[in-house]
């Protein structure tokens, strides 16, 4: 069993406990502890299932790499799934379940799934549920959607709150360990801005666990002085439980804080997102032991040997009263001997190297510790816990047991395997170090930044200095070099001396035994989360997967959530083996951001909620919400959609709405038009480029109907232009348009006719404009009073200045519904006030407001086009009938160019008209007109189709628009509209002025 | 991501204060045009692997357009410059030449 | 004409920072060839303040002209002055190509006050917020999460921030999350 030992422990303090629960059993842990270490303490060895087979699983490593023990941590709306206990600090009530099992961790049906493991191979579900075609989406998907997968999706809001910072320095350090302290330091000393990131709670990374002594003392003193100083920079800022998640072109890095997930509920934000912009980066982000591939590497008990060490040394854990140590390399004998220190027994190292004559091993025979060389495991015994392990020889194929230890844990090393992510992330390659068998960042090839130079530099073990000796020289030479690279001066560094035992080389070893044949291959585990073995890469390779690309997806070696952090390079071995290729050919897999899991709380950041957009309101918008409003988004916008009164059904709002306008007075919030001041010598010069139409020679006071359009000559826009002075014009667009319209002017301005003396101003949001509309209208603003309003001396199409009711008010006589109409406009802090005031002088002649689907269907009934409706970027003005409103005196207009060509040109271009069912029913929007024959796919032949829609209240029947070939020519025929189902609507082809054709209602 | 000095204002803009505006140095044809000087205009594009020349605005900040050489490749940033500028900097040419000795040039 | 109404009626809220809707503020536009002395005259005689440098803003006592653009400036002045300097202004620029335009109600302006200031801002723009990278002094225009905006240090510990009108709720609502009780971040401290 796993337990507490009654001392040590460097990170724990047992002055403060702490109660949790784990599958609602109350254990208890330390102040200190990640949930892993908790649960070892408290003998929980099974922490989950695997995905596949179901198999049960153990703690393997001690941090983020950690494969196996995911839990669902937290409940309800704090409930996260595939949280990784060796990364989870413990607190005082936390409550962690496992996951993948039913019904329950210790008896779980999925593992029937591992009886038959021998038939569900790599690409078995490729190759398995191809036929009957039905079978896989009514069978096959939904059974193994049941048995797959992790932990559960949480299903409620979650109670957190998350932030951005962007956050800016010269060096930016990733990785507190000691070569991150140092580097950290230089650039400090140097006065650059440096930014010191370390993802766990704690400084110094692996040199105390490993016994790294520092200027002759233990590394601990050294760390603790180190952050100190780093401290006291004021140039410097240093933090702890933020993750350098990825790094991007020209120095961006996002970057995960861990606020609150050690104290939920505190207020505080649960993550932070940093996003940086960094001159240069240090990647001191260490390196990742790899296990090894032996037969039943996978129980639970089997676990690395460095993790073995820091459970010990830094949690005070025993994993096992008997601990035998499996390795190729010296490093892994600071297990056998810290496990001895702490009073454990380690029956025996076996080294799979033929001797093992260094420093560390010595030291362990001195410390009576059996050491069997050129040896292998055979297997584990043991299937929910390790109880012993068989050895055989290396050389062997491991078909000869040569003999049994007992055990209750397995500490095992492959190497290390430098932690290049970060540095590879924007392109920085690697070279394979044939001597330490791992992939380094290759110095000459590092990612490029804005300058062309370097900007990532590597440092300590993620470079490839896994020996302590190595690791202070190479953090400084690589602070230097980011100093270096930004022409600052790095002054004469001090660069401690850092020293451990001394380490002999390692042997590769990627199986074990070397010979081992099927039946141990099958159950050496690469990637645990995604149960990959051996043998599926073997097969991968035997049926011709030999990119690594390749057989990664199919295999789904390294595609769970830890990324195989520890089984790419194993895997990757495996298939160079299996090819017969050396490593470096065979390549490695791409590493892409994030390097851990960040939380889609974190990316999504403060933009939830109220403020998970910009929502723009109208200077009106609260009286709307207290009248009743239903809304519609309009761009970021929201405007009223109609107004209910109780009881009121949305389209009977509607109708009354249009019904009220038509026949006294409706009042419209028009605000969010587009409002661009347009004043300047050249300014109209500039507007005749802009619109079809002339816009030189309008008169001040008078306003005019313009196009826009698209160089291509599709119409883009469209409003009504007023002439203010001699050198300023107003233009107002669409509601969606303004921000795009105003872009548009100054990229002309400021890119082709740059000399041109023109101003714009975007006044869009300087005015509220409310839209007084109908027959009643004139009386209204004569009850307000202040201006003449009267026919004779405000004539249709004209605009004045004056005021209204004590308003300062500019008053534009235009129509957008064939109605008698004035839109007022006025500065938008008067816009609430101005509208009470002309709702209130309009009760006595029944005034209402009406909203954006009475003004539609108002438009429509007089055959006017609205952008977005009747245009789709692919409409010219010719198409829709407004010839009337394109110059033909001008030489050249924007588009002008585009409508000349002759697919444009062409009488065969489907044209603007009316549309009215037989039947006087609503046409469905969005309806095709059907033409002879079929087209070469099969589909049937079009001549049309619907753009507007509606049910004209005014005239009691449907009313259309929409482009029909050659429309205005055919006026009167009837063309078929089929809809799903197999029903046909018969429509007519009419004018699409369905009303006031003389337009005598707006002009009295 | 992307860092470009706005020349305008002197701001290093992150790529969301920055609007892309394609290919620079486009020449105008409009009413009168031939029909491939107009198809070159509209649609023509350069789309190099390497040095290009292209039109930024900084639309979260001065509203200004301005012109950016960059390598399409490597994100290498070599100058901006105004918008009011009908070709490449002689300067800004050279100093390209110097880092990228076979690339052909501006034409 | 009733009194001039800012988007939010001086809404306020306290967290760690105390944001505040600064009511109306009046603003003008003005647009014009920063070279031409007519300009340049026209502004110092009229408005009172010296014409700012590149990204730079200028008070004198309670007028402040802030850079833009290149041939932008913006006029911060009490809402009561605003119509008598635009006249002025109008009347000194005749003849000269410029626009001077009232945009006092196209705007929000918000303040953030207290030593996390810096904090706040530094969570919705990204911009160098560090105390060495940006002093009083300095106009900035930039984005505000997902919106346009402007800041400039407006006191010893504090910013003044304009936004659109359109968009005054939401800017609130995003410096009132940045401000919440726990959400120091203590970098620039």
């Amino acid at each position: 069993m796993s337990t507490r030992l009654s001392s040590g422990g460097r990170l724990i303090d047992r002055t403060k406990a702490l109660e949790f629960t784990f599958n609602g059993k109350r254990l208890r842990g330390f102040s200190g502890d990640t949930l892993a270490s908790a649960l070892l303490g408290a003998d929980q060895m099974l922490l989950g299932r695997s995905f596949k087979y179901h198999r049960p699983r153990g703690l393997v490593a001690a941090g983020v790499e950690e494969p196996n023990a995911l839990v669902n941590l937290g409940q309800g709306s704090r409930l996260e799934p595939n949280q990784r206990t060796t990364t989870t600090e413990v607190f005082d009530g936390l409550s962690a379940t496992s996951q993948n099992h039913w019904p329950s961790l210790e008896f779980d049906i999925g593992a029937l799934n591992g009886l038959v493991a021998r038939f569900l191979p790599a690409g078995f579900y490729y190759k398995t549920f191809i036929h009957p075609r039905a079978a896989w989406k009514h069978l096959f998907e939904p059974l193994i959607r049941q048995s797959a997968g992790l932990g559960r999706a949480p299903v409620e809001r979650d109670a957190d709150r998350y932030e951005y910072f962007y956050a800016f320095c010269d060096v930016l350090v990733i990785g507190g360990g000691i070569a991150g302290l140092q580097a950290a330091l230089v650039a400090g000393a140097a006065g650059a801005r440096v930014l010191v990131l370390e993802q766990t709670a704690h400084w110094g990374g692996r040199a105390p666990v490993d016994g790294v002594q520092i200027d002759g003392r233990p590394a601990d003193d050294w760390i603790r002085n180190a952050v100190e100083a780093l401290e006291r920079m004021e140039n410097v800022t240093v933090r702890t439980r933020v993750t350098g998640a990825g790094v991007y072109d020209h120095g961006y890095v996002l970057a995960d804080e861990k606020v609150a997930d050690h104290t939920p509920g505190d207020g505080r934000p649960k993550h932070r997102l940093w996003r940086i912009r960094a001159g240069r980066i240090v990647t001191a982000t260490g390196a990742i032991e790899r296990p090894l591939a032996f037969a039943g590497n996978d129980v639970p008990g089997v676990m690395l040997a460095s993790a073995v060490r820091d459970y010990v040394v830094n949690w005070a854990i025993s994993p096992g009263d008997r601990t035998v140590v499996v390795t190729n390399n010296d490093d892994a004998y600071r297990t056998a001997i810290a496990l001895k220190q702490a009073g454990l027994a380690v029956p025996a190292v076996i080294d799979a190297r033929p001797e093992a004559r260094g420093a560390l091993p010595e030291a362990a025979r001195a410390a009576g510790i059996t050491v069997l060389t050129g040896t292998a495991v055979a297997g584990v015994k043991g299937r929910g816990r390790v109880s012993g392990v068989q050895l055989c020889p290396q050389a062997g194929e491991g078909g000869a047991v040569t003999q049994e230890i007992a055990c209750e844990a397995v500490a095992m090393s492959g190497g290390w395997s430098p932690v290049v992510h970060l540095w590879s992330h924007c392109g920085g390659k690697l070279v394979w170090d044939e001597g330490a068998a791992m992939f380094r960042p290759d110095p000459a090839r590092p990612p490029l930044g804005a300058d062309g130079t370097g900007f990532v530099f590597a440092a300590g073990s993620a470079n490839g200095a896994l020996l302590a000796d190595q690791v202070m020289g190479d953090a400084t030479a690589a602070a230097e070099a980011a100093l270096t690279a930004m022409g600052k001066q790095a002054g004469a560094p001090a660069t401690p001396e850092s020293h451990a035992e001394a380490e002999a080389p390692l042997l590769p070893v990627w199986i074990m035994p070397q010979g081992a044949g099927p039946d141990l291959r099958m159950k050496m585990w690469l990637d645990y989360q995604n149960d990959v073995k051996v043998s599926d890469v073997q097969l991968a390779a035997r049926e011709g997967y030999e990119s690594v690309e390749h057989t990664k997806r199919y295999t789904t070696l390294g595609m769970a959530t830890d990324q195989g952090k520890l089984s790419n390079i194993n895997g990757l071995a495996t298939l160079s083996n299996a090819l017969n290729l050396p490593i470096p050919e065979v390549g490695t897999t791409t590493f892409r951001p994030p390097y851990t899991p960040v939380t889609i709380g974190a990316l999504a950041g403060e933009a939830r909620g109220e403020i998970f957009q910009p929502l723009r309101r109208t200077p009106m918008h609260d009286w709307h919400a207290a009248h009743g409003v239903e809304w519609e988004p309009v761009g970021h916008w929201r405007r009223p959609f109609c107004y209910r009164q109780p009881g009121e059904a949305t389209s009977a709002a509607v109708n009354r709405e249009v019904l009220n306008t038509r026949e006294k007075v409706g009042l419209l919030d028009a605000s969010t038009l587009g409002k661009i001041l347009v004043k300047g010598p050249d300014a109209g010069r500039f507007l005749d480029m802009l619109y079809t139409n002339m816009m030189s020679n309008l008169k001040p006071g008078r306003c005019r109907y313009g196009l826009m359009c698209s160089e291509n000559g599709f119409l883009m826009d469209d409003g009504v232009v007023a002439r203010i002075d001699e050198d300023s014009w107003l233009c107002h667009t669409t509601s969606g348009g303004a921000d795009r319209i105003h872009a548009w002017m100054e990229d002309w301005l400021q890119c082709e006719w740059w000399d041109w003396k023109v101003y714009t101003a975007n006044l869009t949001e300087q005015f509220a404009q409310i839209a007084v509309v109908g027959p009643k209208a004139r009386a209204v603003l004569e009850k307000l009073g202040g201006m003449d309003v009267s026919a004779e001396n405000f004539k249709f199409m004209e605009w004045q200045d004056g005021h209204l009711g004590g308003f300062a008010v500019r008053i534009f006589r235009i129509s957008f519904s064939g109605e008698l109409s004035y839109e007022i406009a006025v500065p938008a802090g008067q816009g609430r006030a101005l509208w009470g005031a002309l709702h209130d002088a309009g009760q006595e002649f029944g005034i209402a407001p009406y909203g954006t689907e009475a003004l539609h269907i108002m438009r429509a009934e007089k055959g006017f086009v609205m952008i977005g409706d009747e245009t789709d970027g692919t409409v010219t003005p010719q198409d829709l009938n407004l010839d009337w409103a394109i110059s033909k005196k001008k030489e050249d207009f924007l588009g002008k160019r585009g409508q000349q060509r002759s697919y444009l040109s062409s009488p065969d271009r489907w044209k603007l008209v009316g549309l009215e069912t037989l039947d006087g029913t609503v046409l469905p929007d969005g309806s095709y007109a059907a033409a002879e024959g079929v087209n070469a796919n099969g589909q049937r032949n079009t001549q049309g189709r619907v753009t507007s829609t509606y049910w004209s209240p005014t005239l009691r029947k449907g009313i259309a628009m929409g482009l029909v070939r050659r429309g205005p020519e055919r006026m009167g025929e009837v063309i078929d509209f089929p809809q799903p189902g197999g029903a046909v609507i018969k429509a007519r082809i009419v004018d699409p002025v369905f009303y006031d054709k003389q337009g005598e209602k707006q002009n009295v | 991501m992307l860092i470009l000095e706005c020349p305008c204002c002197g701001v290093r803009a992150e790529e969301s204060e920055l609007a892309p505006g394609g290919e620079a140095h486009l020449k105008r044809f409009g009413a009168g045009a031939s029909d491939e000087d107009f198809e070159a205009y509209m649609f023509a594009r350069k789309n190099p692997k390497g040095v290009h020349f292209e039109r930024w605005r900084h639309a979260h900040g001065c509203g200004k357009w301005f012109l950016a050489a960059r390598d399409t490749a490597t994100l290498e940033v070599f100058g901006t410059y105004p918008a009011q500028t009908k070709a490449p900097p002689a300067e800004l040419i050279a100093a390209i030449k110097a880092k990228r000795p076979h690339w052909e040039g501006y034409e | 004409m009733s009194e001039p109404v800012s988007a939010l009626g001086g809404a306020a809220y306290q967290g760690f920072c105390k944001v505040q809707e600064a009511g109306p503020v009046g603003m003008l536009t003005l647009r014009g060839n920063f070279a031409s002395q007519v300009f340049v005259n026209a502004v110092k005689t009229s408005v009172g303040v010296a014409m700012p440098k590149v990204r730079a803003i200028v008070t004198e006592g309670d007028r402040s002209l802030a850079w833009m653009s290149p041939d932008e400036v913006l006029l911060i002045l009490p809402h009561a002055e605003l119509a008598a300097v635009r006249t002025r202004l109008t009347e000194a620029l005749a003849g000269e190509h410029a626009l001077v335009v009232d945009v006092s109600d196209a705007r929000a302006v918000l303040t953030v006050s207290g030593a996390g200031a810096r904090e706040v801002l530094a969570k919705l723009c990204p911009v160098d917020l560090a105390p060495d990278a940006f002093g009083p002094g300095e106009m900035r225009r930039t984005r505000a999460a997902q919106v346009a905006a402007a800041i400039w240090m407006s006191g010893e510990e504090e910013f003044t921030l304009i936004a659109f009108r359109s968009v005054a709720g939401y800017v609130m609502g995003l410096l009132t999350a940045a401000a919440a009780p726990g959400g120091e971040v203590g970098v620039f401290a």
